[in-house]
């Protein structure tokens, strides 16, 4: 069972990831970005969701949706893979999104704090993770450039 | 030079304590080789065929005598004694250990020094050229916009992931000293005709094993916009770059795929979304760089300083030959740039003891305001060196070992530390390249044959630059056997050429009379007052490679 940083608190995670069918849970669920795209599936009103985006997947027909969307998961495939450090710099600047960003999939502790810089709020972490990830987000206390933030 | 302040200290000491964690995790098993790859890569350690290698960053080639002495202090005690300058204006150690990394590291922020991002997908040192601020066809001084660029690049969260590695360099002269035609991008720095200053953004060049000359994506591009639009042009690449095969990862591939009008299109339509935002450089930031890049305190000229110089030469044939090859003119009257050989026959290209670094300290200190530049020729420049004091340094020069006059000439080579050090190479490089100096050791024959640059690569990741060496050797794997091609006509200055291949590949003990029949060719077809390059672009290839072969065959 994976964990996650939220709030720079470690925590259980709740969240499920569901595929093309499943029946939907109440809520804590993260769709596939077709599965969104095609019936905008949302739970009672203000209930967590969100939707989950690989790398290379075009964020254009994601655009007119973004207003309903309060979660956007990017997943990393392999955690060399810098793609999705960008995928969030364009979501948070270009597309003006101001909802929650979440990293997932293959990432690791001495990422956090770049992932944190290009917008992502939160990150899906191996059960294996512990408390000292948290110091991970705090490698650094000045910075040269200015990102998402 | 460039004084660190409050912020560069503070993040290359939390560097040094997140590699310091990262290092004692990974020996307690709680990182894997693989996740502490890009890790260790990022700040400068590999692991080469004999031990691991630690690539300590110049930027853009700029040191300081006191961390000439920090350097000479740690190869003694953490390494063999030596060090090696490299074709991208760095340093390394050879043979430090892996639990002793983090300490070096330290000592190194001491003397505001540092190995963040010396290799790794990310964006390298940024590289330039050595006659900076001193070159009297400078369009502007290019330092303190590579330091703009060094600091915008350290650390940057978005690109420490990248496809594949990115080498930035930036030119500021008439004449290219920073080959920035074969880098990742290429800064141009231009004048309007106002007077105003411009930059020419070139992108997708690179050697390796598809080399590639960089096109031209912006022109003119106003300064306060170099961070922005480089932001926006990295992103594309982050986004769209080949993740797939290493080998078509570079920006090049990306460029050549799309062709350059797509990819600038694509460039300048992210940027519409980043320029004018916070990374846009305000007036006053780039007037405060500026300063810490002003002329030292030149010593007014005797006005027959140089006439006394042409009196000193006229008596000396030896010191009128380094005058000739290993001086350059300056912007200020009554001042030269020196460069000091590290190409004396029997050393590997490149290599230092620590015994000289302590050495060029003090000749720094004593001719030339305490400073150097390392060169992507791997030689050591004094820049502002008195023209009165010319001789004297060249004596000292001569007793410490540094007085080769062969700058620019064919035993000036450029070479990689090949397969007696790394663990990419396909054949050794060095013995070479000494082979080569031990064959062409007539000083008038190398002064007669003029400008000629000759690179040697172990392998085609031509970190020896063979594909714009007007004469390259490459280091081939035949069969386990150690082979070399042998390439000529390629330049790495504005009038970039890629070298082409005379054919089958020679043994080592071939390559020195090849090269003689190379040269026999040249001198033989020449003109008057024809360099090897023009020569060659006027009788082609056919000549050279007839000649080579009908000798061997």
């Amino acid at each position: 069972m994976p964990k996650l940083i939220e709030n720079s608190l470690l925590c259980e995670n709740k969240w499920q990831t569901v595929d093309d069918q499943q029946p939907l849970p109440d809520s804590h669920y993260l769709l596939p970005l077709e599965r969104w795209l095609a019936n905008r599936e949302m739970p009672s009103e203000g209930l967590p969701f969100g939707v989950i985006i690989d790398g290379d997947q075009s964020l254009e027909a994601l655009q007119d949706t973004l207003a309903d969307l309060p979660l956007i998961a990017i997943r990393f495939p392999k955690f060399v893979d810098g793609r999705g450090f960008s995928t969030a710099r364009l979501l948070r600047g270009r597309h003006g999104y101001n909802g929650e960003l979440r990293a997932c999939g293959d990432i690791f502790r001495d990422q956090l704090q770049f992932l944190h810089r290009c917008g992502f709020d939160s990150f899906e972490v191996p059960e294996s993770a512990g408390e000292d990830w948290l110091d991970s987000l705090k490698d650094f206390s000045a910075s040269y450039q200015a990102a998402a933030r | 030079m460039y004084q660190y302040n409050p912020r560069d200290h503070q993040l290359v000491s939390e560097r040094v304590d997140q590699f310091r964690g990262q290092t004692e995790r990974y020996l307690a098993g709680e990182l894997s080789d693989e996740q502490f790859l890009p890790l260790r890569l990022q700040n400068g350690l590999y692991i080469q065929r004999l031990a691991p290698m630690l690539r300590i960053a110049i930027p853009y080639g700029l040191l300081s005598s006191r961390q000439l002495r920090k350097l000479a202090d740690i190869t003694r005690r953490y390494d063999k004694g030596y060090a090696h300058f490299t074709t991208r204006q760095n340093l390394q150690l050879n043979w430090p250990q892996l639990e002793a990394v983090p300490d070096i590291l330290a000592e190194l922020a001491e003397v505001e020094m540092h190995a963040v991002q010396t290799s790794g997908n990310c964006i390298r040192n940024v590289t330039s050229d050595q006659f900076a601020g001193v070159a009297v066809d400078e369009v502007e001084d290019p330092r303190p916009w590579c330091e703009l660029l060094r600091q915008w690049s350290t650390l940057h969260p978005e690109f420490a992931y990248l496809p594949r590695k990115f080498k930035i360099a930036v030119n500021g002269s008439q004449a290219d000293r920073a080959a920035f035609l074969f880098h990742d991008v290429g800064v141009e720095l231009v004048k309007t005709t106002e007077g105003a200053t411009r930059f020419n953004i070139y992108a997708g060049g690179g050697l390796g094993r598809t080399p590639v000359i960089a096109e031209l994506v912006r022109s003119h591009l106003e300064p306060e916009h170099l961070l922005s639009y480089l932001d926006a042009l990295l992103r594309v690449y982050n986004s769209h770059g080949n993740r797939l095969n290493k080998y078509k990862a570079r920006i090049k591939i990306l460029v050549k795929a799309w062709g350059v009008e797509r990819f600038a299109a694509a460039v300048e339509d992210e940027w519409q979304f980043s320029k004018d935002g916070p990374n846009t450089l305000k007036a006053d930031a780039i007037e405060a760089m500026k300063a810490h890049f002003t002329l030292p305190e030149y010593t007014p000229a005797q006005s027959d300083c140089e006439q006394q110089l042409e009196a000193a030469a006229q008596t000396e044939l030896a010191f009128s030959r380094w005058l000739e090859r290993n001086t350059h003119s300056h912007k200020q009257p009554g001042y030269r740039a020196v460069t000091l050989s590290l190409k004396p026959t029997g050393a590997a290209p490149g290599d230092v003891t620590d015994r000289q670094l302590e050495q060029i300290a003090e000749l720094a200190d004593r001719y030339s305001f305490g400073e150097v530049r390392a060169t992507h020729n791997q030689n050591v420049v004094l820049a502002d060196v008195r023209v009165d004091q010319l001789q004297s340094l060249w004596q000292e020069a001569k007793t410490a070992g540094f007085a080769t006059p062969t700058v620019g000439t064919l035993t000036d080579m450029i070479c990689c530390p090949g397969g007696d050090y790394c663990s990419l190479a396909n054949a050794k490089s060095i013995p070479v390249a000494e082979s080569l100096q031990r064959r062409f050791d007539d000083i008038d024959h190398l002064y007669d044959l003029g400008d000629l640059e000759l690179n040697i690569s172990g392998c085609m990741n031509a970190c020896g630059h063979h594909h714009v060496g007007q004469i390259g050797i490459l280091g081939v794997d035949k069969k386990g056997e150690e082979w070399y091609q042998i390439q000529i006509g390629g330049s790495a200055g504005k009038d970039a050429a890629l070298a082409k291949v005379l054919g089958p590949a020679f043994s080592r003990d071939q390559v020195a009379d090849t090269v003689a029949n190379l040269l026999m060719v040249y001198t033989d077809s020449r003109h008057e007052g024809e360099s090897f390059l023009e020569t060659y672009r006027r009788i082609g290839l056919a000549p050279f490679k007839e000649r080579v072969y009908a000798q061997v065959n």
